[in-house]
């Protein structure tokens, strides 16, 4: 947001194909996935991705409030997207606003099509992603913390979730956007993979593709899933490998 | 994706951690495909396709006749006769509803205490906030769980303090044969009542709940490793030779002391007994 004049556009690809911050088109920034970051919550993760850095916890199943809203063949999924004032250049007003209820929403449909939602009927899932700091792509950086932090909670789901946007900068599809790519680019368009079954169960669009550019995108952004993926694995195995080299320093 | 055959995830392990047949222990994650062997697919996997999957980070136990997936972490799943620590949130006219630390709040019956309450009573013997000992008595498939308080060692309790572990490691706790806590009873004098949802009730003397308060983080921490009872017994032996002028030493029985606890203000249920992350 801030102030996106009719400024100089910045050159967003140079002539050998690197980015502004030196990658390739089909690279991504580097990814660090803490799990089981927080003590109070059922379980939780903190997401380091670019300069994004996003903490998300999860709660549940637990009783739903207001009652009206429980369902009595199903749990309920219930995310909270939210931004922290000084997540961004110019502090953001606090509390919900039309782009984080959208992006709630979109998110807590995602997790409900990949929760075994049926088995904890009358109960509410509870997900929070709290972003602390923001570059562009906040709602993949909470997509995937919340669904570590769903793995850590022990709620049985088809799979994890990797998400990832791919867009357009000087006319070419690249992968994961920062924020001058995502300001001054052609598009933008969020995804959210379930590897198990290659459904994408998030996708939303911003700019403009042709129908040709549209499929690479796809594909460049389902590859890139499939490598955030393996960073989720690796923090839920940190976090409990069992007789693993790590965790057998502690104690007296 | 849902149509497969799936188990529920009903129920939670046995006490012992499955061993692969190499002695390794398999750490799953949800999505992870399952060799099943020809063996059926049990709680904490789904099928779809033919295939297997795990749908809960676990460890895999392959027990003929089905592989499941054995959670390592998530809420407390109630099972039948299980002994239950519990904190009134609601009081009705013939109820109380009772926080497990289950999915749902679970209801207590008046018929299900030891008292004789007429209906619309029931505030009168346990308050929002009174801390009870309960066993459950009933699931239903729509999750509702019914609890009493009727049987051995059931009851209200008054004073102490809880301490809450993640249920999975509550039978890390109870040790081999009750082993565990029958050491840490004796060697710190404290009363401890073990709740299979993982809150633990402890009364005694302050010295004594902050040493069951400490090895209770340590089988926390390391409840998944081996020789957790010799460590534990090292620690206690260790602390209450340390406090050898105050500390009850170890001492068969139960010393009657009950002393209202000075410690126990301000000390909240949730406690973990986990630094703050902050």
């Amino acid at each position: 947001m801030g102030s996106v004049g009719a400024k100089e556009v910045p050159v967003l690809l140079s002539p050998d194909g690197k980015r502004i911050d030196g990658r390739r088109l089909d690279e991504l920034r580097p990814l660090k996935i803490v799990a089981g970051a927080l003590h109070q919550a059922d379980g939780s993760a903190f997401v380091e991705w670019g300069a994004n850095k996003v903490m998300a916890a999860v709660y549940g199943p637990r009783e739903v409030h207001p009652r009206h809203l429980q369902q009595n063949n199903k749990a309920i999924v219930q995310c909270k997207y939210n931004m922290a004032a000084f997540s961004v250049d110019e502090r953001k007003r606090p509390g919900l606003d039309r782009r984080s209820q959208e992006i709630s929403k979109v998110i807590s449909e995602a997790f409900e099509s990949v929760i075994f939602v049926e088995e904890y009927p009358r109960t509410s899932i509870d997900i929070y992603i709290e972003v602390l700091q923001a570059n562009a792509g906040t709602r993949c950086a909470g997509v995937v913390a919340a669904s570590v932090a769903l793995a850590d909670a022990g709620i049985p789901m088809v799979d994890l979730l990797p998400s990832v946007a791919v867009g357009k900068i000087g006319g070419a599809i690249a992968l994961d956007l920062k924020k001058e790519e995502d300001n001054f680019g052609e598009a933008d368009m969020p995804m959210a993979l379930v590897p198990q079954s290659g459904r994408l169960v998030l996708l939303q669009m911003e700019g403009h593709m042709t129908a040709e550019e549209l499929g690479r995108s796809l594909d460049l952004g389902v590859q890139g899933c499939r490598s955030i993926y393996e960073v989720m694995k690796q923090a839920l195995r940190d976090r409990y490998q069992v007789g693993g080299g790590a965790a057998q320093e502690v104690g007296a | 994706m849902r149509h497969g055959h799936r188990g529920g995830h009903r129920g939670r392990g046995p006490a012992d951690v499955p061993v692969r047949s190499d002695g390794e222990r398999t750490l799953v994650l949800p999505g992870e495909e399952i060799d099943v062997h020809g063996l059926q697919p049990g709680p904490g996997t789904y099928r779809v396709d033919g295939r297997t999957y795990a749908s809960v980070l676990g460890l895999l136990s392959r027990r003929p006749p089905v592989v499941r997936v054995i959670p390592l972490s998530g809420r407390y799943i109630p099972k039948p006769k299980d002994v239950v620590v519990g904190t009134v949130t609601d009081v009705q006219t013939t109820f109380w509803l009772l926080d497990i630390g289950a999915p749902r709040w679970a209801p207590l019956h008046m018929t299900g205490t030891p008292w004789k309450i007429d209906v619309g009573e029931t505030g009168n013997y346990l308050h929002v906030g009174d801390t009870v000992v309960v066993a459950i008595e009933s699931l239903d498939p729509t999750g509702r769980i019914g609890v009493t308080m009727l049987g051995d060692d059931l009851g209200k309790v008054d004073g102490g303090t809880i301490i809450t572990l993640s249920p999975a490691k509550v039978p890390r706790l109870i040790g081999r044969g009750g082993s565990m806590i029958q050491m840490l009873t004796q060697q710190t004098g404290c009363r401890i009542a073990v709740g299979q949802n993982g809150r633990i009730w402890v009364d005694g003397t302050p010295e004594g709940m902050v040493r069951v308060r400490e090895a209770l983080r340590l089988i926390e921490e390391e409840g998944q490793r081996s020789g957790l009872t010799e460590r534990v017994a090292g620690y206690l032996g260790s602390s209450g030779g340390d406090q050898g002028d105050v500390g009850p030493g170890p001492m068969p029985g139960r010393p009657p002391f009950d002393p209202p606890n000075p410690i126990d203000d301000g000390d909240d249920s949730d406690d973990d007994a986990g630094p703050a992350p902050f």
